[in-house]
């Protein structure tokens, strides 16, 4: 199973999920911004955590305009599998891969903590490795994770049983709760927490690893 | 040609910093102030000396980059 991890200046969670990927069993390349081409053979693509471009304009606005994203959007077009992690996840909601928008926290201030989360839906790649409705915990740390989607996106996403995850005991304001959502195929993930953060008792927790278990599973036996 | 770009939070969309700025100047006295919206400004130097065409074109540009429309409003001058 071969995953990129795409390196933005300011990413700073690109190793964390390398490492997490590579204990799961993918075979891992590391992606400059500049590219415009990815590695070939790809299964995945992973937009890491970080503060790419210095947060300037919009969290992860300027990252989605580099050359390295229109590859990523094709990739996801054909079908590709692309997970994106806090800054990643606002990436994601930039390129248009996923809907809605993460704003800055109604509290107005940095969270960083390990936060409850419920895992609403097991059938994804991403989240086949836990049980639907499991309660798990994963850090957070973000200043802007408060999503926000209109009306009709929160149903469409209700309907399709596309809410990945919901926090338990909101951090941030996000508009129902949610934590992380998945695409109309079911092929994107975008999420605040950090599942590469907690993959091995050494960082306190060990929730993480089942998504990059199942996932790496997933896609080496789909 | 220059160009100002205004981006603000869509109404509806609750805007933390704006209430945040709104209790440091109740804090500091001035009182009745219902609400406080914060945004941004954008200027733009333009080669383009077409007005309808540099109006076009920032508008575009706001739509790709300048402003995230699910969110944010936008709204251009050209001067």
């Amino acid at each position: 199973m071969k995953a990129a991890v795409i390196v933005f200046p300011g990413s700073n969670c690109d190793r964390d999920m390398a490492v997490a990927l590579r204990a799961a069993g993918a075979d891992v390349s590391m992606v400059w911004h500049k590219e415009a081409e990815l590695p070939s053979g790809l299964d995945l693509i992973a937009v890491p955590g970080g503060f790419s471009f210095g947060d300037y304009l919009r969290c992860g606005a300027i990252a989605a305009q580099s050359p390295i994203c229109r590859a990523v959007v094709d990739h996801a077009g054909r079908g590709g599998f692309v997970l994106g992690v806090c800054n990643g996840f606002q990436v994601l909601t930039e390129t248009g891969l996923l809907p809605g928008a993460l704003m800055r926290n109604g509290s107005i201030r940095f969270v960083c903590r390990s936060q409850p989360l419920r895992v609403e839906t097991n059938a994804s790649a991403f989240t086949s490795g836990y049980a639907a409705g499991a309660e798990i915990a994963l850090p957070i740390a973000h200043h802007d994770g408060n999503y926000f989607a209109d009306a009709e996106t929160l149903a469409a996403l209700r309907a399709e049983d596309r809410v990945a995850f919901r926090y338990v005991g909101n951090p941030n304001g996000s508009v129902d709760d949610i934590a992380g959502v998945l695409s109309e195929n079911r092929r994107v993930l975008g999420m605040m927490p950090h599942p590469e953060r907690a993959i091995e008792p050494a960082h306190g927790a060990t929730d993480g690893a089942a998504l990059f278990a199942g996932l790496v599973g997933a896609l080496v036996s789909g | 040609m220059k160009a100002v770009v205004h981006v603000m939070l869509k109404q509806g969309v609750l805007d933390p910093q704006g209430e945040a700025v709104r209790h440091a100047l109740g804090a500091l006295g001035f009182g009745g102030v219902e609400g406080v919206r914060q945004g941004k400004v954008i200027e733009l130097d333009l080669a383009e000396t077409d007005r309808d065409a540099a109006e076009a074109t920032v508008r575009e540009m706001c739509e790709k980059l300048l402003a995230n429309t699910v969110i944010e409003s936008f709204r251009v001058e050209i001067a």
